[in-house]
Order: structure tokens, then C-alpha cells, then sequence
């Protein structure tokens, strides 16, 4: 069902009916890093299986620097940076960001240990093992966010909640493939080179299916301001980093550039989507409209209801 | 009304669910609500800032203002017939719902957001540690943080938790002059509130009508329920606001899906080529 025109529909003065998130940059910076570090650990784990060295200390490195660097922006971000470790209280499926917290904790922990080992080339048998859990615990690490920002009011989240986790998924995929295609000689680099494709490509095919499904009210934040910007950026970046990775992934210069378009790419990625919540929790209309379509009441009032709190001032859109 | 969510825990030390019934129609919109919650709650100054938007300059609600009247003007004739013939006004105090299902509770992350035995939502300030995740959970828009020095934490109405711990009403319900806002067992003021609004009607005031008094709604009704004079989104309320718990299914479901389709993208990647 489309929507009425929105500046028809009531509001109270065009205010917002839910509030906008308070989080920073350092959130969506955050959902990149540790999406390419969940990533980076299965693709670590892969190339252990297969016997690549190689590619599994490239792929081990771009995991330290996603894990080393997260938990300064999930501090930062907090409005009580020193009460940070209230989040290991408890553990609440209800909250993706209490099932994240420890999911983070353990796939942080095991890259360290793993890192570590292999850095100081001791203790084989603890570096496999680390390498195992950290790898085994990858993929919820890269999708978990999605889960988390889909589990809210905000309509550009949870009506995208069934393609969130997997536009992350395959958004650290490609980030995950990018990196280590830059960090490893292309001999080595197959599997790395094809991750990024493979995510590539899936994320592509993500972003449009979940922005067709958004539909035209809630959809359109992603061709408007930040949102619309951001989203621009990774359709292009992605789309050049994977075709790129295609035809000239095998030659040096190829593989860093196409892996930088393709971290690149995600990055624009998590902000399109941060700013899109952003964007969507500011128009009154995002939340009551689709919401009385679904309860299958008019959306308009009759005119003679119609006074200054009614209608809403254009400038909210 | 249905039991709140978590109040099981308490076993024998549950006490009857309490609420607010805002009654709209009978709201002078003297914000007296306002200043005693401002007081008894030393809830810090929010901007004073002049919004043009009739009389109401708080906005809306959120960590500094956790009750908000809403003022609004109509070119409509008042049902009520208070004066003039074709213009009418709607005054609504705001509240937090204090959900049966709460949005704000399930995904705390800290547990610093709790069931209280009387059955509303609180938020403790010395465990929060301000992650804002309540903020994007609630469905219409109650919490935000503290952006003061030496603050930084959410907050929003506790009900007046302590006064209910020592049986007293909450300050708003207290000071308001003309009852629109009532306090007591949620169970009876939903009975007084059917009454009210079924008088209402019969008086010909057609466009009355209770907003979160049904328990089988999207938040399983509220613990602070509302008689409202027009459609909700006039207020500045979601007409059918929802939990995003209800989906939780979905979501992890998702989220496993993906997660899934990572692992088998990375073992083709090792599967599907030569090198």
C-alpha cells in the first residue's frame, strides 16, 4: 500500500514522535571495525584449514587492528565511558547490545591471544585454538550489529530488520576480502580476493532489496541528505572495488586498489545506514503513517479537524 | 489490565500495579504537572527556549522534562461547548507509558532499567552508563540523556518511586488542580476511564477515546494510559505503537541467517577457485 502524501497526515507541529539516536560517528565506525574483524577471523580460520600461511597472518592482522581499535570507539561513545564494564553484569537476549557486548569480549579476547602467538611465534597449539574460537565466533561478531539496529522504534531499522544482519554480513565480507587482498602477495591472496567479490556483490544486492522493501516513505531517506549521500558513496565504491577485484585483483597495484574501494565501500556502508535511522527517527510521518496503514485506518483527518497542531510546517522534511 | 513484564520475579513481594489515567478533556493546561515533577524530582532546566507552538515551550519530553503538555488549537467547534462556537483547544499532559511490554527495559544493556514491584519502569542512575540504546527502543520518543557535565546517563519519570514506597501519590497526580491526571491501581482507573469516556460519548463528544487501555495492544497496554480528543498523532503519540521486542524472533532469526551465509561465502572463497 503507498502512503498518502506525508504533508497531508497529522502531526503534533512536525515534531518527531521518537527520538533520534544519540550516538556518534563512533557507533557506525564501529559496526565497520568490528565487521571487518569477524570477517578477517573466519577468513584467518579459513586459511589455516587450507594451509595458506600466508594469507592467514594477513587476515590475522586486519583482525588485531578491527579489534584494537573497536573498543575505543564503544567507549567513547558511552555517556559514562568509566561504566563500561556494567555491560558484563548481565546478559539479556532481548538487548543485541548484551549478547553483542560478550560476543565482542570473546572474539577481542581469542584475536589477542591468537595475535600474540603469532607475533612472538610461541605457543603453537594456544594460537590454533585461538584462532578457532575466534573464527568460530566471527560471523555472529559481523552480524550482530545489524541485529542491534534493527531491534528498535526507529523506522528505517526495524522495518529493515530481515536484511540488516546480512547487508552487514556481506559488508564485512568485502571489507574482510579488501584487506587482506591488500596485505597479501596475489599468489596467495585467492580466497581473500574472491571474499571480497562474494561480499561485494552481496552487499550490492542487500542494500537494493532492502531499500525496495523500505518502500517510498520510509525508503526515501536513502536518497536524501547524509543518508543519501553515504548510500551514493558505497553503491559506487562497492560496485568499482568488486569489479575491479575481478579483472586486476591478480596484479599488485589491482588488489589495493580494489580492496581500498571495497573498505571504502563499507564503511559509506554503515554510515548510509546510520544516517537513514537518523534521518527516519526525525519525521513524525516515518512513524504514524505506516503504522496506521498496518492498522488499517485512514491516514488523513477530515478538514474540519484540521488546526495548528495539524498540519505539520514543511521544513520538518 | 495484563501483569507487567518481569513483575513475576517479585513473587509475594508484588504490590498491585499502579499508572496514571490522563484524562485530556478535562485539562486546564496550567502545567502544574510539570513543576511539580520539576520539583520533587530535581529534574534540571531544559532550555528556555520559545517554540511559537502555542503555549507549550517545553517541546516535548525527554532526560529533563518528564512530563509535557502539549497545547494545541483547533478551528473546530468544542464538543465540550466551553466557549467559543468554532474553536477549540486540546491540552494533553505527557508522560512516560511505564509499557507493560517496555521497549526501554528489554534492551538495556546494563540492567540499570528495571520492573519495579509496583510494576512500572525505572532507571537506575548509578548502574546506567548512558550506551543511549534505551533512547532508539522506546516508541514514543520518553528517554534521552543527560547531556550535563558530570552526567551523560538516561533518564525519564520514575513514577515517583519513592514517594510509592512510601504511599504517597506521585507529585504531578498531586498537584493537578482539575484530576485530568489520576493515580491509583491501574485495574480500577481503567474501569473509571471506560466510564468516563463511555459519558463522554453519550454526551456527544464522539472523538473520545481511550489511548493505551487495551492490554492486547502493541505494548500490551500502558501503566500510564490516556482519554484523548482527537487522533493520537495530534498529540504528538504513535497511533499503534509496538514493542520492537515483537520481532525479536525475526531479527535473531536474520542475524543467524546472515551469519550462516558468511560462513558459506568464506568456504567458497577457500573452495572456489584454483590457487
Amino acid at each position: 500500500m503507498t502512503a498518502t502524501s506525508p504533508t497531508d497526515a497529522l502531526s503534533y507541529y512536525g515534531r518527531p514522535i521518537i527520538k533520534e539516536t544519540v550516538w556518534q560517528k563512533d557507533i557506525p565506525l564501529y559496526f565497520f571495525t568490528g565487521g571487518l574483524a569477524g570477517a578477517a577471523d573466519l577468513l584467518a580460520l579459513g586459511a589455516q584449514l587450507s594451509g595458506n600461511r600466508r594469507l592467514r597472518v594477513s587476515a590475522l592482522t586486519a583482525a588485531s587492528a578491527g579489534v584494537a581499535v573497536s573498543p575505543y570507539f564503544l567507549i567513547k561513545d558511552l555517556g559514562r565511558p568509566l561504566r563500561f564494564l556494567n555491560m558484563l553484569r548481565v546478559f539479556k537476549v532481548t538487548s543485541p547490545m548484551s549478547v553483542g557486548t560478550w560476543i565482542f569480549s570473546a572474539e577481542s579476547g581469542t584475536t589477542a591471544v591468537a595475535a600474540a602467538c603469532e607475533l612472538f611465534g610461541v605457543m603453537p597449539r594456544l594460537r590454533v585454538s585461538a584462532q578457532f574460537f575466534a573464527g568460530l565466533i566471527g560471523p555472529a561478531q559481523a552480524t550482530y550489529t545489524g541485529a542491534l539496529v534493527a531491534q528498535s522504534v526507529v523506522p528505517a531499522w526495524h522495518e529493515a530488520r530481515r536484511e540488516l544482519p546480512m547487508l552487514f554480513a556481506s559488508s564485512a565480507a568485502a571489507s574482510a576480502g579488501g584487506a587482506a587482498a591488500i596485505l597479501t602477495p596475489a599468489e596467495h591472496a585467492g580466497p581473500a580476493r574472491r571474499l571480497g567479490v562474494i561480499g561485494g556483490a552481496a552487499e550490492l544486492a542487500t542494500s537494493k532489496l532492502m531499500k525496495k522493501r523500505l518502500g517510498k516513505l520510509v525508503g526515501s531517506v536513502y536518497h536524501e541528505g547524509e543518508a543519501g549521500k553515504y548510500s551514493r558513496l558505497a553503491t559506487a565504491s562497492t560496485l568499482a572495488g568488486t569489479a575491479l577485484m575481478v579483472f586486476a585483483g591478480r596484479r599488485r597495484a589491482g588488489a589495493i586498489a580494489a580492496g581500498a574501494l571495497l573498505l571504502t565501500g563499507s564503511l559509506c556502508e554503515r554510515f548510509a545506514v546510520y544516517h537513514a535511522g537518523k534521518q527516519s527517527a526525525r519525521d513524525p510521518h516515518h512513524t504514524s503513517i505506516p503504522q496506521k496503514e498496518r492498522g488499517g485506518l485512514a491516514v488523513t483527518q477530515p478538514s474540519n479537524r484540521t488546526g495548528n497542531g495539524s498540519s505539520p510546517p514543511a521544513s520538518t522534511r | 489490565m495484563k501483569l507487567a513484564d518481569g513483575i513475576e520475579s517479585y513473587g509475594r513481594e508484588a504490590q498491585p500495579r499502579v499508572g496514571f489515567f490522563t484524562d485530556t478533556s478535562v485539562c486546564i493546561g496550567c502545567k502544574a504537572c510539570e513543576v511539580a515533577c520539576k520539583e520533587w524530582n530535581l529534574v534540571p532546566e531544559d532550555g528556555l527556549v520559545w517554540t511559537g507552538h502555542s503555549f507549550d515551550n517545553t517541546g516535548e519530553l525527554s532526560a529533563n522534562s518528564w512530563r509535557h503538555v502539549a497545547f494545541i488549537e483547533q478551528q473546530a467547534p468544542d464538543p465540550l461547548k466551553r466557549g467559543n462556537q468554532d474553536f477549540r483547544w486540546l491540552m494533553e499532559s505527557d508522560v512516560c507509558k511505564h509499557c507493560t511490554h517496555a521497549g526501554c527495559l528489554d534492551v538495556c544493556p546494563t540492567g540499570a532499567i528495571f520492573r519495579t514491584e509496583f510494576g512500572t519502569v525505572v532507571i537506575q542512575d548509578d548502574v546506567c552508563n548512558g550506551c543511549g540504546y534505551c533512547v532508539t527502543a522506546c516508541p514514543f520518543g520518553v528517554i534521552t540523556k543527560r547531556e550535563l557535565k558530570g552526567d551523560g546517563g538516561t533518564h525519564k519519570c520514575t513514577l515517583c518511586y519513592d514517594r510509592l514506597q512510601d504511599g504517597m501519590e506521585p507529585a504531578c497526580a498531586k498537584a493537578c488542580p482539575t484530576d485530568s491526571i489520576q493515580f491509583g491501581p491501574l485495574d480500577e482507573l481503567v474501569e473509571q476511564a471506560r466510564q468516563r469516556c463511555g459519558d463522554l460519548v453519550e454526551q456527544g463528544v464522539s472523538e473520545a477515546r481511550l489511548y493505551l487501555a487495551d492490554e492486547n495492544d502493541g505494548i500490551g497496554g500502558g501503566g500510564a494510559f490516556f482519554l484523548l480528543l482527537d487522533e493520537p498523532e495530534v498529540y504528538g503519540l504513535p497511533p499503534q505503537p509496538v514493542v520492537p521486542t515483537k520481532h525479536l524472533g525475526t531479527i535473531w532469526g536474520a542475524a543467524a541467517a546472515a551469519a550462516g551465509a558468511l560462513a558459506v561465502g568464506v568456504a567458497a572463497a577457500f573452495l572456489g577457485g584454483r590457487e
